[in-house]
């Protein structure tokens, strides 16, 4: 249908999705390369977290497509689009409170593709893991409980991970210790998008970047094509004033 | 907004016409007896009864947010209380305005039992509660046990004159207990009651003691279940435990109000009118009218959630019984309907 | 020596509870629903019983090979059908359509069997008994009854545990939209918990209708029973249940040496005097109000 070329692995077109009576996306459309991070900026409120659980299936934009390797997923909901290939860490982590922190893995094999993430590999990759692997989740730290939550979402071997506000209430080490493992990650062949409000953590890590304020892209393309005035720019919306915005 | 709002009124309309409206319907109504036949105000006593019991749960639920499955314990309440009392020489008429109040006496203890729960527990806990008092009151012998006792006090009196005594009687229990919940509800507390249920924790927040609140609505609900129950002592001329105590009456009050609608002072009236047109209409299909009445209801609960009424208030703003609040502007041409509030 | 009886008795009655509280149970620990129809679907798979008995020459006690896969799918669409589309609107909706679908099922049973009681004749096991002393004996099937409870409980609470559909109920209980994430259809998994649900209230249905009999407006009594053991054991808690039973069946055999009303009021007593001391049950997991 679309001329999308085979190393685009999602395309979003025209997305607008409204939340309650806001419109928190107003038309955006973007494409991720696969085997890249694609790294979604923006203030509070800008739509980020609205895009994340869009591309999960959990809003229905009103307008616009969402395309999964060329094939069009609007309307698969999102229990389905997990064996599609998409996992979201979700804000916030999410974990299931009274499960233990295997048994919260675990449910990420529920709908698993097949894949090379399994319960060794991801212990594998957080050494502290099995050791405390029968403690309830919501006994860990937050950090703890943020790499759980990736973990959850591996398991179902993605081809599309998303991860929405990684380093919100993590200390900076914490932090950086999660980004150092997504080398691997990319690596197994897996594209990542995420939502990112630290716009160097972003840049540093992400070969694209998109900025998007009040639910319109404000600033797109590599994070080195841009000064940080021009991204404090899009990302605020306040150096160049903005006469639709003054009207308000 | 531009231009000031100049007033707040409660109805579209002048409470003059209503009140004209109102006063001719009651007139109307006092004087049935003199002109219909006795089966016809006998259906209208069940009706009323129906309607009291319709009203108080919708506010117990539609207004309080507390879904009972047990208000047939203050039925039973109401209506032992009656016969106790004729046991005792007390003319039974003369012993409904008694039952209203030991139905709310009653009722008091048991709300701070029952406020220990709520949703899905707070519902069984009165259920429990109507059973336990039905098996206490089947324990006690002089009340006629489990096969019931009849009413003493009336037998003197002939079949037609009684006949439309109960029925002035019903009448004005159904005419005190729609004149109390809507004055109820355009109370300071009808406020709180309409703000506790759009968000219980907002209007705490902000002040409203939203368990007072609920528990006065309780307490209206049980003495008006305990008048009906009255009503239907008298009616009956009986009164057996297994009768009175038996949750079918939460079941009718439970369908009036989810067909005619929720949540509005009319929706319960137009309810009981078409609950009881169905068990009239369906008689002969024996069990089976319930279990379409039953079917109606559970569709509109699911599906339809403002019952008949809700459909009819969303084409028309016509309130009988506004409650809720419009803003009128002044304007040169007159007073313009700027918004409305609520139901 | 009654009292002793009485106590013992009691023990065994209370797995009839057991069995009337596991499904309530199972459903309010996923859900937070309360099925007001429970009693009446109970007494739906014991009529279901009288009716298939005859047809497909089988013995009574095997029946429920039969009648409770026939529920677990039931359970499932009407979960799908009805429960589902009435959560959106809120539990209390639920609460007034599962009401109404007591009241329905009451009064078509009422048409199809009349009130006239009805009861399951299962032989030698229903009148046969365990004799202990002259004056203390158990019957064999309040002996099967008892056990077919306990194992009930010990099923759902492995089955919870230990599967990976168990791991999902409880993640959905958790955090539906959490679920979703991990690619769990919710309602479906909703449909799987009360499939389980009215399969074990199918049971009890059976098990009353061998050990007493049933009529058509006999359902709201056992929902009752079932509920106070729920609450009496703390909410969510399945142990609890079972200790909440038991307790009930004692209360009422006990009451029964007194009065025969007495018996059918002490259950409730008890449920009510625990609630005025100690509103959260005593094994309770969640919080009440």
């Amino acid at each position: 249908m679309s001329q999308v070329t085979r190393d685009h692995l999602l395309r979003i077109e025209d997305l607008t999705v409204n939340y309650g009576q806001l419109t928190a996306l107003d038309g955006v459309s973007f494409s991720v390369e696969e085997s890249s991070i694609f790294a979604v900026i923006g203030a509070n409120g800008a739509g980020k977290s609205t895009l994340m659980r869009t591309l999960a299936g959990l809003h229905k934009p009103i307008k616009g497509r969402i395309l999964l390797d060329g094939e069009d997923i609007t309307s698969v909901p999102p229990h389905l689009r997990v064996a599609r290939g998409i996992a979201l860490v979700p804000e916030g982590r999410r974990l299931f409170p009274s499960l233990s922190v295997e048994e919260n893995l675990l449910t990420g094999t529920y709908r698993a593709r097949k894949g090379t993430w399994t319960l060794a590999t991801v212990y594998e990759m957080f050494p502290w893991m099995p050791s405390r692997r029968s403690q309830r989740a919501s006994l860990l730290s937050g950090g703890e409980q943020q790499a759980v939550a990736i973990c959850r979402a591996l398991l179902s071997n993605p081809r599309l991970l998303l991860i929405d506000e990684l380093s919100l209430g993590l200390a900076p080490i914490v932090v950086r210790s999660i980004y150092s493992s997504f080398g691997s990650l990319l690596e197994s062949g897996l594209t990542v998008l995420l939502v990112e409000q630290d716009v160097s953590q972003a840049r540093s890590i992400a070969s694209q970047i998109h900025c998007l304020l009040e639910g319109k892209t404000t600033l797109f393309g590599g994070p080195r094509d841009f000064t940080a005035e021009e991204i404090e720019a899009a990302y605020f919306g306040i150096a160049k004033p903005n006469l639709e915005l003054g009207t308000l | 907004m531009n231009g000031k709002l100049d007033f707040v009124s409660r109805s579209q309309y002048s409470g003059y016409y209503l009140g004209i409206l109102g006063t001719v319907v009651v007139v109307g109504l006092v004087a049935l007896p003199y002109v219909v036949a006795q089966g016809f105000t006998n259906t209208l006593v069940n009706l009323f009864i129906l309607l009291i019991l319709a009203n108080m749960w919708n506010v117990l639920a539609g207004y309080g947010g507390l879904v009972s499955v047990g208000q047939q314990a203050f039925i039973g309440i109401g209506a032992y209380t009656v016969l106790l009392l004729a046991q005792h020489g007390i003319e039974p008429f003369l012993a409904i305005p008694v039952a209203v109040v030991v139905g709310a006496v009653f009722a008091y203890p048991i709300s701070w039992f029952l406020f220990r729960l709520t949703g899905g527990y707070f519902a069984i806990a009165t259920w429990v509660v109507a059973v336990a008092a039905g098996i206490t009151i089947t324990g006690i012998p002089s009340l006629g046990g489990g096969t019931g006792a009849s009413l003493p006090g009336l037998q003197s009196m002939s079949s037609v004159l009684l006949g439309a005594f109960t029925y002035w009687a019903s009448l004005a229990v159904v005419l005190a207990s729609l004149v109390s919940v809507y004055l109820l509800l355009r109370s300071r507390l009808g406020l709180a009651l309409t703000a506790v249920r759009d968000n219980e924790i907002g209007a705490r927040s902000i002040g409203v003691k939203v368990t007072r609140a609920k528990r006065i609505v309780y307490l209206i609900s049980a003495a008006g279940c305990a008048g009906a129950g009255a009503l239907i002592a008298i009616s009956q001329l009986n009164v057996q435990a297994a009768n009175v105590f038996n949750v079918q009456w939460t079941a009718y009050m439970i369908f009036a109000v989810l067909i005619g609608g929720i949540g509005s002072i009319e929706g319960p009236i137009i309810g009981s009118v078409v609950f009881i047109v169905l068990q009239q209409s369906l008689a002969r299909f024996n069990a089976w009218y319930l279990v379409i009445v039953g079917a109606v209801a559970v569709i509109i609960a699911i599906w339809a959630r403002g019952g008949i009424w809700g459909v009819w208030a969303d084409r028309s703003s016509t309130k009988l019984f506004p409650v809720g609040y419009f803003l009128r502007k002044s304007s040169p041409e007159g007073d313009q309907l700027v918004t409305q509030t609520n139901k | 020596m009654s009292w002793i009886n009485a106590l013992i008795q009691g023990i065994f009655l209370g797995g009839l509870f057991v069995l009337f509280a596991a499904g309530l149970s199972l459903l309010f620990g996923v859900m937070e629903v309360i099925n007001l129809a429970h009693g009446d679907i109970a007494v739906a798979a014991g009529y279901l019983a009288v009716v298939l008995i005859p047809l497909l020459h089988i013995p009574a006690i095997w029946i429920f090979i039969v009648v409770v896969p026939v529920f677990v799918v039931i359970g499932y669409v009407m979960q799908r059908l009805l429960f589902q589309p009435s959560l959106k609107s809120g539990s209390l909706t639920t609460l007034l359509v599962t009401f109404g679908l007591s009241v329905i099922i009451e009064n078509l049973l009422l048409e199809g069997f009349s009130a006239n009681s009805h009861s399951l004749s299962i032989g030698a096991l229903g009148s046969g008994a365990f004799r202990i002393t002259h004056q203390l004996s158990i019957s064999y099937l309040s002996v099967a009854i008892l056990l077919v409870a306990i194992a009930t409980i010990v099923i759902i609470q492995l089955g919870l545990s230990r599967t990976n559909t168990g791991r999902i109920i409880r993640a959905v209980a958790d955090d539906r939209e959490a679920a979703q994430l991990i690619g769990a259809d919710y309602r479906h998994v909703f449909g799987i918990a009360a499939g389980v649900a009215f399969g074990t209230v199918a049971l009890a249905g059976l098990a009353l209708s061998m050990y007493s009999q049933i009529t058509p407006s006999a359902g709201p009594t056992y929902l009752i029973y079932g509920f106070e053991a729920v609450v009496i054991g703390g909410l969510g808690s399945l142990w609890g249940t079972l200790a909440g039973g038991i307790v009930l069946g004692v209360a009422a055999t006990i009451g029964l040496v007194a009065s025969a009303n007495f018996g059918a009021l002490a259950p409730h007593l008890v449920f009510l005097a625990i609630l005025a001391i100690r509103p959260n049950g005593f094994f309770p997991k969640k919080a009440l109000a």
